[in-house]
């Protein structure tokens, strides 16, 4: 427990993404079989223990510490986790608790045990395991590690291709003994049943001028590309999942789509929100992402739909290795084999010339897409960011002047730098009161390193005010902020939200009341897209 | 109370009305009785000051020998009488030179403990209990959140830093006076003998302790040049200098910050720390209630912190406790 709980501490505190990996690669080597595997489980949130609300955790302390003392301490501290395990007050027995023992008991205990557990528990472990254990038993480590990250730190530990982690993973359960064992070459690979596993998504490159002058507007095929989500729906012998291109399983979400899956097949395509034949804006999507269990009346307001791109296999026959050409042609029989109701497929278009196929990219902003995928003729379905075989070609990002409002100082490297930025739009204000900033989004990237440095310079020299590590400046200095798309917002005060905003040039030349308005701003917002006729060119 | 009423709270600071002095007084007075050379203590313009040979020479390295028109050095134990009052300095365990003010009139003694620590620290004299009727005590961490590890095992932790990332500069931000050279102190007792960059806010102050026998071993300031030679070793700065434009010569930097208020996850992401130190020059809460049996006074009371936990505290334990809200005290300063 106490290695697992340094190792917490360290990840809570480290920015760097390369640190981080190094500290998860020392902790597999230095950690026994299964405590290491039950982490891999916690970080990745993959470990199912009973969740000990924060009531049980208030009461037991609450018996323990005199009341007064425990509220002002929780007053001054602000995180449960963090105040008990500070106040707590254990016997402390010499003998070390294994991460093993905790999870295993915290997984047998019946709801009434669960409290006398997790108060013996506490009093025999020291300050960082008792952190440990009341973010392990409240559910929620938040140390800032992703699936992927986890994932290639298994994969340099081990000296393995991060795609064969890849490949296993979902096929593969805590406290992850048999993968260890192959990481650390004592054991062949696990042997896994595939049939249902998300199969590794191959993804594209963004195009430039400098590529598409090398490339021969034959080999290609160009298709839209749909402002959704990339996922991949399989269905064998009645059973079905859906995955997003990292291999989330999100079907609990879209119980209508698992539902129309009567066909069976391994299909990536894009999810969308479609009513009345119309792809409608992002925002409608992320309604239904992130709902355990949808209402029927949930699923009735914003439709899900998904709009293949690629066929990857069909029972008994892996057609990843196919070209792409092929690969179409199947997905089309596909189609016209099978009574489709969620699902239909993406459109498209031959290449003749570069001229023609901007242009369509061009149309691509009233359209509503996000632009074009280019993809080889002749490309297999590879796993990962291959390459050489498919181009994304965004459209044109849209721009508005803001206003420099506040400035945050950053992480690791940048953390003497002001480099994250919150800007404004003007909003007329009541009568005589004049126009006001209001905040209409974040960027912290987009600008050079010497960019940085004058902002940098700009943000101390005109501070009015300072809240930790954050400043707000005096509103001169415009700033023209480039963004993929405008969606509405309850969240924010200005109504509206940015999709990747990030700092396309500093307009020191530009006076701070010639930025743009909030109307002007809200002008840019998406509007619902009317739907291209379906058709196959091939 | 305690019956005492030649000693209160006035907006300037404590004062003795018994020995007419004011106790680590904010702004200028007549007469100072100083606990220790920390600036939120030990201010200049005084007409009259008191306070260990230590102190007085860190104020005059600060302030200018002007500091005060008149300066008394006395040593830990040594008796003088001021007005009314019998005053002696005990050690307080603090930083080198601190002191506790130990007042007697009329068969009563009042302890005044500035700040103060019961932790073992190799640069300075440990704590005295100095029994009395009134202890005013001070409550930088006066809530038993507070409850710091051993000083050697965070040390460790820097030294173990030092290993799993042999190519980054290990920056560590300290207070100048103390913390700095008690962390010095530790590392070399751990046995790392490498030479150590200082900033150069850091080096009168360390070199003042090599002159009262606290040995530093090599000391390297730090220049444009020689913070390209950082990799692997450690850098000590004062906290401020972490998130300033000077951090930025150095390549690959950790960020260390040493401080009782490290034990607060929050604070310390919020400082941009990667490697929180949890080392106080402070009293934590076992401490602060072990002082107050200890010192087995009937009045405490409390200033300089989380008052209101600390006031509780004692009266639960059957003492008559007052918070006492002395101004000018920064909470972060030298914790
Ligand atoms: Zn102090
Ligand atoms: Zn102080």
């Amino acid at each position: 427990m106490k290695l697992f709980a340094d190792l917490l501490e360290r990840l809570v505190f480290t920015n760097s993404r390369n640190e981080k990996l190094r500290l998860l690669a020392t902790y597999f080597r230095e950690a026994p079989d299964p405590d290491r595997g039950w982490a891999v489980a916690a970080i990745a949130g993959t470990l199912d223990t009973r969740t000990v609300t924060p009531s049980i955790v208030r009461k037991l302390t609450e018996a323990r510490v005199d009341p007064v003392l425990f509220r002002l301490s929780y007053d001054y501290v602000g995180d449960l986790a963090q105040t008990v395990s500070l106040i707590w007050q254990g016997q402390r027995t010499t003998e070390p608790v294994s991460l093993d023992k905790v999870v295993s008991r915290l997984r047998s205990a019946h709801r009434s045990e669960i409290a006398p557990l997790l108060e013996s528990l506490l009093d025999c472990l020291g300050e960082s395991e008792r952190f440990a254990l009341l973010k392990l038993a409240t559910g929620g480590l938040r140390v800032g590690v992703s699936a992927r990250m986890l994932k290639l730190a298994l994969a340099s530990f081990g000296d393995k291709a991060p795609e064969e982690i890849e490949e296993l993973w979902f096929g593969l359960e805590p406290p992850y003994c048999a993968l260890f064992a192959w990481l650390e070459g004592r054991a062949p690979a696990p042997a896994v049943d595939r049939t249902l596993l998300f199969r590794p998504a191959m993804l594209a490159h963004p195009l430039d001028a400098e590529t598409l002058a090398r490339l021969d507007p034959a080999d290609f095929i160009a298709e839209w590309k749909w402002d959704g989500i990339r996922v991949q729906a399989l269905s064998f012998d009645g059973k079905r999942r859906l995955y997003t291109r990292t291999g989330d399983d999100i079907g609990h979400a879209f119980p209508d789509i698992l539902e129309s899956m009567t066909w069976e097949g391994v299909i990536d395509g894009e999810l969308l929100v479609v009513e009345d034949e119309t792809v409608r804006p992002f925002h409608r999507l992320q309604k239904r992402l992130g709902r355990k269990a949808p209402s029927a009346r949930a699923i009735a307001e914003n439709p899900a739909r998904i709009r293949a791109y690629d066929l990857l296999e069909l029972p008994g026959a892996d057609l990843r290795p196919q070209p792409f050409a092929i690969r179409r042609q199947r997905l089309e029989e596909w189609a016209s084999a099978n009574p489709l109701s969620r699902f239909d497929l993406s459109s498209v278009f031959p290449v003749e010339t570069w001229q023609q196929i901007d242009a369509l990219r061009e149309r691509s902003r009233s359209g509503g897409y996000e632009g074009l995928m280019l993809k080889r003729r002749d490309s297999p379905y590879l796993a990962g960011r291959v390459k050489g075989h498919w181009f994304k070609w965004k459209r044109e990002p849209l721009t508005a002047d803001c206003v420099l409002m506040y400035a945050q100082r950053g992480h690791g490297k940048r953390s003497s730098y002001y480099s994250d930025f919150t800007f404004g739009c003007w909003q007329e204000g009541a009568e005589s009161a004049g126009p006001r900033l209001v905040p209409v989004g974040k960027a912290y990237s987009g600008f050079t390193n010497a960019e940085l440095l004058e902002l940098d310079k700009f943000v101390r020299a005109n501070t009015t005010e300072r809240f930790g590590p954050v400043r707000a400046v005096t509103p001169d200095l415009v700033i023209e902020v480039a963004f993929d798309a405008l969606q509405p917002s309850s969240r924010h005060k200005s109504g509206v939200a940015m999709r990747f905003p990030r700092i396309k040039r500093i307009r020191w030349d530009k006076p701070a009341a010639e930025a743009d308005s909030l109307t002007t701003l809200s002008a840019l917002r998406d509007m619902p897209m009317a739907d291209q006729k379906q058709q196959s060119l091939l | 109370m305690s019956g005492i009423d030649w000693i209160f709270p006035t907006p300037t600071g404590l004062y003795c009305a018994a020995g007419d002095f004011y106790i680590d007084p904010m702004s200028p007075v007549d007469r100072a009785v100083v606990t220790h050379g920390h600036a939120d203590h030990a201010r200049a313009g005084h007409q009259k000051v008191l306070a260990t040979t230590q102190t007085l020479a860190i104020m005059a390295s600060r302030y200018g020998e002007e500091h005060a028109r008149q300066t008394q050095a006395v040593n830990y134990g040594e008796q003088v009488t001021i007005g009314g009052a019998i005053v002696r300095l005990a050690p307080a365990g603090h930083v080198l030179g601190s002191a506790q003010v130990v007042i007697e009139k009329a068969g009563q003694r009042v302890v005044v403990s500035g700040d103060y620590k019961r932790r073992p620290d190799p640069t300075c004299t440990p704590f005295e209990v100095v029994p009395c009727d009134l202890f005013i005590t001070e409550a930088t961490f006066g809530l038993p959140v507070f409850r710091h590890p051993d000083a050697e095992e965070e040390v460790k932790k820097l030294l173990r830093s030092l290993l799993v990332f042999p190519e980054k500069t290990h920056l560590v931000g300290v207070y100048a006076l103390g913390k700095c050279q008690r962390l010095i102190r530790i590392l070399r007792d751990n046995g790392y003998d490498t030479p150590i960059f200082v900033h150069g806010a850091l080096t009168a102050l360390s070199d003042f302790y090599e002159q009262h026998g606290v040995a530093l071993g090599e000391l390297v300031p730090v220049t444009t040049e020689s913070k390209k030679a950082t990799k692997g070793r450690l850098v000590l700065c004062p906290p401020s200098a972490l998130a300033d434009r000077w951090s930025r010569g150095f390549s690959d930097r950790i960020a260390a910050l040493a401080s009782g208020w490290m034990l607060i996850r929050q604070r310390a992401k919020q400082r941009r720390v990667e490697l929180p130190l949890v080392i106080s020059d402070h009293a934590d809460w076992d401490e602060l209630t072990a002082t107050i049996t200890d010192v087995a006074a009937d009045t405490i009371w409390v200033t300089h912190g989380q008052e209101e936990a600390l006031v509780h505290y004692a009266r639960s334990c059957g003492l008559e406790a007052a918070p006492l809200a002395l101004q000018g005290r920064d909470e972060e300063s030298a914790a």
